[in-house]
């Protein structure tokens, strides 16, 4: 089952390296990761979202964050009510012949031209996992040249 | 004043009496100042030997341990002894020296990434990048260390942090905002324990390390005489509960007795206290205390369920908590029939030997055992010379047998005796070795000698790597695939040292060699030559349920 973490840290160096060596360790792979400052720029807001093969593992892996000296607070919106959303950006071909059925793709999902240059428009979309998903399978149709994630972040409510 | 001398002030505020350690050109400016300095400072002979002996010392004393090693290789030296402090939950903190901080990532020489290397096997470690912290962070590894769930500490100095100038600012308290150790238990859970304890017939106190770490001995002692539960240990929880004692088990697990392992088998409620419920201790987990209830006491909640079910978690310091739950027990339960039934099975399965012409190694631990009222300091290395100390002396007291349960370091026993014995001077001293563990760290011979160290070695020399051998023997078709291993003339090494070799080959003279060694003020080796195929039983084998033992006398 995949887990969104969210992981309040001390805004030190050496802290990242600590908890990605819990994952790590265990042989856990961390699907995504964003990590930035808060309002208190000393401490740091990390969203991780891992595909958990074992419950235990995972939970394991929580107590050991945990531990960790420089964690704050360990919470999994998995089993809470929380706001996810994830930032892509993804450049594809713009060419004049195709414009028009992107534009209409476009108001249909949630995404937007922010650029746009020769043949090619980088778009940039913000959702749910989902609509994300949705706006990138219906893009595939026009060459998608790059495609970049924030990762997901997530905030509690 | 200098990085260097906020260091040693910092050390001094913190009450650190002796140092064990190395120099090198990274920690040159600290050293210059350790001249002038007031520890005892012991110079050992390989970086290895002051993290064990730092180890040891902490162990038999319970203050923090401390050690010193430069940059690069000294700093990668001291990895095995800060890992095998780690896996035992021992307060240790080890400063070692690092390049300037101008060079840092930059591959300069003896540089190597120590915090970056010891991240998994430290509680917490700096890399000091302003002398501003230094003071501060010295404080806080000590505070980390010895709370919560002990652990070593490592401190990263570079060179240009020790020759800087700075105030020094000594903070009286610490205060993390993101580290705050649970040491009361929740009162509703202990309320919870007592109640499943008054309705047990068959309890069973099964007792780790975090008993002697937290000094809740005597709390132990009255819990198991107020109910009436027999007591058994893990490897780090021996000295936990007097092994003379008329409800002591000694140890289960692996090389556990048959009757601890019995009688945890049955029982209806395992009362867990700063234990983890590691592979050794279980055996088969499906198979383990099918029957029983089960109360955790730890103050590391990730011990908790980490391996094996609960019924009713406690996370605290055991102290506070078997304080607390002596007055929550109304009712103590009657348990007359089941410890006749634990008598029982006593008789039925005794610790045993097969004595022999040729000297056997629980012997040689029996007779260390009665000549030292079995009131010396036993350390071990690893291997079978370990089961048989733990086996075969009879442990009274918290902090006297000190080996390295988790990580299972061979080489930790002679290093760790010289810790111990720096720590408690009017001690005796046993390293029990085995002739395989011995030549891992036997350089220290020399910083005994020099030092007036005075600890005795036993070598239970059997020409073999004899625990290897013994699973070699017993599980692979006795292929006995490298661990036929040849040594040196113990008696003249230990003299070339300026240390005493007395040499045994017969069963008649092991006592005599006993009180000699004792009798002599120096550090002495001792060389048992003892039957060189003898096993360590009772063995449950790898994967098997704990109940399900190989005697090896039938």
């Amino acid at each position: 089952m995949r887990h969104t973490i969210s992981v309040l840290v001390e805004n030190k160096f050496g802290v990242l390296a600590r908890i990605a060596g819990l994952f790590s360790a265990r042989g856990y792979n961390i699907a995504s990761l964003a990590v930035s400052e808060t309002l208190d720029p000393s401490i740091s807001y990390m969203t991780i979202v891992v595909e958990a093969k074992d419950e235990k593992i995972l939970e394991q892996i929580m107590k050991q964050l945990n531990k960790l000296i420089d964690v704050i607070t360990v919470t999994d919106f998995t089993k809470k009510e929380h706001v996810e959303r994830e930032l892509v950006l993804v450049k594809v071909d713009y060419s004049a012949k195709e414009k028009a059925k992107l534009e209409a793709i476009l108001q249909k999902y949630v995404g937007k031209i922010v650029q746009h240059k020769d043949d090619t428009a980088v778009i940039e979309a913000v959702g749910k996992e989902q609509q994300i998903k949705q706006l990138l399978e219906s893009l595939r149709q026009f060459g998608v040249k790059e495609l970049i994630r924030t990762g997901k972040i997530a905030i509690e409510y | 004043m200098t990085g260097a001398q906020i260091l040693i002030e910092s050390l001094k505020r913190e009450g650190v009496a002796v140092i064990f350690g190395y120099p090198g050109g990274q920690v040159l400016p600290l050293f210059d100042k350790l001249y002038d300095a007031n520890f005892n400072f012991i110079l050992v002979r390989h970086e290895q030997g002051a993290a064990h002996a730092a180890d040891g010392y902490s162990r038999a004393t319970g203050k923090v341990g401390v050690c010193i090693a430069t940059s690069g290789p000294g700093a990668t030296n001291l990895v095995t002894g800060i890992a095998t402090a780690f896996m035992d939950s021992i307060p240790m903190v080890a400063i070692t020296g690092q390049v300037k901080t101008t060079l840092i990532g930059n591959d300069a020489f003896q540089e190597a990434d120590i915090t970056g290397i010891t991240r998994p096997i430290t509680k917490h470690n700096f890399l000091v990048k302003d002398i501003k912290d230094l003071a501060r962070i010295v404080k806080e590894a000590f505070y980390i260390a010895s709370t919560g769930r002990p652990g070593p500490v490592l401190i990263d100095v570079p060179l240009d942090i020790q020759q800087q100038e700075a105030e020094f600012i000594w903070p009286e308290t610490v205060e993390i905002r993101s580290y705050k150790p649970t040491l009361f238990g929740h009162p509703g859970q202990i309320k919870k324990a007592a109640k499943l304890i008054s309705q047990a017939k068959k309890p069973i106190i099964y007792a780790g390390g975090g008993i002697i770490s937290s000094g809740a001995t005597l709390f132990l002692r009255e819990l198991a005489e107020k109910i009436q539960a027999p007591v058994t240990w893990t490897l780090m929880g021996i000295g936990a509960f007097p092994a003379t004692h008329k409800l002591s088990l000694g140890m289960l697990g692996m090389h556990g007795t048959a009757f601890a392992n019995h009688a945890i088998t049955d029982a209806d409620l395992i009362i867990a206290v700063g234990a983890r419920f590691d592979d050794r201790v279980t055996g088969r987990l499906d198979a383990f205390a099918p029957k029983s209830k089960v109360i955790h006491i730890d103050i590391d909640p990730s011990s908790i369920s980490k391996n094996f079910r609960v019924d009713v978690p406690i996370v605290g310091d055991a102290k506070n908590i078997l304080g607390e739950l002596l007055e929550q027990i109304k009712k103590s339960p009657d348990t007359s029939s089941w410890i006749k039934e634990v008598e029982a099975l006593k008789k039925k399965h005794p610790l045993k030997y097969k004595d022999g012409e040729k000297i056997k190694p629980q012997y040689v631990i029996e007779q260390i055992d009665e000549v030292t009222k079995g009131e010396a300091i036993i350390t071990t290395e690893v291997g079978q010379n370990q089961m048989w100390a733990a086996q075969w002396y009879k442990y009274n007291h918290p902090r006297t047998f000190i080996s390295s349960g988790g990580l299972g370091t061979m080489g930790f026993g002679f290093p760790a005796a010289m810790g111990a014995k720096m720590g408690l001077p009017e001690r005796m001293v046993f390293d029990i070795a085995g002739d395989g563990s011995i030549q891992m760290n036997i350089q220290e011979l020399a910083t005994c000698v020099c030092n007036k160290i005075h600890v005795k070695i036993a070598i239970l020399n059997n020409g073999y790597l004899g625990m290897v051998r013994q699973w070699q023997e017993l599980f692979y078709k006795r292929r006995y695939s490298h661990t036929c291993i040849s040594g040196p003339d113990f008696v003249k090494l230990a003299e070339s040292f300026g240390a005493v070799g007395i040499r045994v080959t017969k069963k008649e003279d092991v006592r005599k060699a006993i009180e000699k060694a004792i009798s002599i003020d120096n550090t002495v080796l001792i060389d048992f030559h003892i039957e060189p195929e003898e096993n360590v039983y009772p063995m449950v084998p790898a994967g098997s349920a704990i109940n399900n033992m190989i005697s090896g006398l039938a």
